[in-house]
């Protein structure tokens, strides 16, 4: 039994596959001008690396913000639903599930059968989603993926007061002009992304185990702030922490072909 | 007498040269090193374009964001009264004077004496700022002074439904992926931010008359825009609308020479 999910995000797009039961293929892209083609790039390739072609493919869910316009999902579920699936999957002990992704960051509660219990969403500002992070690299002229380790050396992170991305852009940009240590300015942004997504998760309250989900969670710096704040540690997943919204959307599929079948 | 006002913004910094309550220079400069160096810098330009040394500035006063870091200012005040003083000035019937700079917009309503008697700003949140219009020219490459007469020309303005500067940016790509008009999409961005502006100056009341300042008072369409929502008509200014905040500071400074 071969299904697939697929998860159009604003920023990037992932495909998972899976055959009776566990992953074969996933692959991530930054996304196309349209959702449509980055959810096909995105399966093409994950098909390919399977080795399999659409027709192999017995069912298919898509989920994120481009969901309703994939041409080849025979249906579709909201990413909030897809990310507590997928996470409980991965780790069944999970309760909490921190997503922070391209342009939105959510705190989802979910109880033993990984059904939602309760979420917060910011999906109305920048501050504390992926975009923040991604305009902070490229004030300091790094790439995303060094924000993380980078960090990690600084022994007195710069404080980032403003809340607005736009806002600390330009205070990032002080802090060069004022020739402070890039490796303090880059423990500082983590720092003020962490606080962003625990004022966020203050709100529904935490509930152990907890895991960190998205593109973010692949920053280290972030990952260790939260956990510092938060004063628990997350658990750590087997797979990549941006496919989870589409493995959860593969498990649906999975459900939706055994119910057909049965 | 000379007297210089130096207004230290958040994205420009302005200085403003004055001799018996004349401007003689003026100079502005977006901020791309450590405030000390642009100020002075600033101040030299603005000089030499009038032919006089530092030496020949009686007294400075600095104002804006960066007031504190101005070296050569004699002593700084908070921006609020200097363009409250410069745009009375400027045109002594103003009651409300409408702001918005580049990581900056306020409504400040002023009493016949110049004098600030209520205000509101946003000061979380870069929306209905200068920065929201830089962002989407750079998205839709296009520079900042193409703007306006681009709108003009849009009959059937897009909607941009995000507030967050950085979600707009994106709504905007996301439109001229779909294939929107370039004019109607730059049309929407001028409405979001007029809707925004408005909303801020909707806070306290609009008094006549009223002016715009600060750099986005140069868009024509967003000027045009507020007209129309708040149903007022803006006066003009007889000098460009970034200089305002300085030449308020230049004003106090003379004050001060005067009392002595």
């Amino acid at each position: 039994m071969i299904v697939a999910g697929c998860d159009v995000g604003s920023l990037s797009a992932e495909a998972v596959i899976m055959r009776n039961g566990s992953i074969i293929s996933s692959e991530i892209i930054r996304v196309r001008p349209r959702p449509e083609q980055s959810a096909t790039e995105v399966m093409d390739k994950a098909l390919s690396e399977a080795g399999l072609t659409y027709q192999d493919i017995e069912h298919c869910v898509s989920t994120g913000y481009g969901r309703e316009r994939i041409p080849f999902a025979n249906g579709n579920i909201s990413e909030i639903s897809c990310h507590g699936k997928g996470a409980q999957w991965l780790i069944p002990s999970v309760r909490t599930v921190i997503d922070v992704g391209g342009q939105d960051c959510k705190v989802i509660r979910i109880d033993e059968s990984g059904k939602l219990v309760n979420f917060v969403m910011n999906d109305k500002c920048a501050a504390g989603t992926g975009r923040f992070l991604e305009l902070m690299a490229k004030v300091l002229r790094v790439g995303i993926e060094d924000l993380g380790p980078q960090a990690l050396g600084s022994e007195k992170p710069v404080p980032i007061t403003n809340m607005c991305s736009i806002f600390a852009e330009s205070e990032v940009l002080h802090h060069i002009y004022e020739g402070k240590d890039q490796t303090d300015i880059a423990a500082g942004i983590n720092h003020a992304m962490a606080e962003r997504v625990q004022s966020l998760v203050n709100r529904v309250g935490i509930k152990k185990d907890i895991c960190i989900t998205g593109g973010v969670a692949k920053n280290i710096g972030v990952v260790r702030d939260l956990e510092e704040m938060l004063a628990v540690s997350a658990e750590k997943l087997s797979v990549d922490p941006q496919i989870v919204g589409a493995i959860g959307a593969s498990l649906f599929a999975k459900e939706a072909l055994s119910n057909q079948n049965r | 007498m000379i007297i210089a006002g130096c207004d230290f913004g958040t994205l420009a910094a302005k200085v403003v040269l004055m001799r018996d309550g004349a401007i003689v220079s003026s100079e502005v400069s977006r901020i791309r090193a450590v405030p000390e160096q642009v100020a002075k810098d600033l101040l030299d330009r603005a000089l030499s374009k009038a032919g006089l040394s530092s030496g020949d500035v009686d007294f400075s006063i600095s104002t804006g964001w960066g007031r504190k870091r101005v070296p050569f200012a004699n002593m700084d005040i908070s921006e609020l009264p200097c363009l409250a003083k410069g745009a009375q000035w400027l045109i002594p019937s103003v009651r409300t004077v409408i702001d918005v700079g580049g990581q900056n917009s306020r409504t400040l309503s002023i009493n016949e004496a110049g004098k600030v008697v209520d205000y509101n700003s946003n000061d979380k949140c870069a929306a209905g700022t200068g920065r929201f219009l830089e962002l989407v020219a750079e998205a839709l490459e296009l520079r900042l002074e193409d703007l306006a007469s681009l709108a003009f020309q849009s009959k059937n303005p897009a909607k941009i439904s995000s507030q967050c500067c950085v979600f707009a940016e994106s709504e905007v790509i996301t439109l001229v992926n779909e294939g929107q008009e370039l004019v109607d999409i730059v049309a929407g961005a001028h409405d979001s931010i007029v809707r925004r502006l408005a909303s801020i100056a909707g806070m306290i009341g609009i008094a006549e008359d009223v002016v715009m300042t600060g750099g986005c008072a140069k868009n024509e369409r967003l000027v045009e825009g507020m007209e129309n929502h708040l149903k007022v008509e803006m006066k003009p200014l007889a000098v460009d609308p970034q200089l305002v905040g300085a030449i308020g500071a230049a004003l106090f400074a003379e004050g001060k020479l005067v009392e002595g």
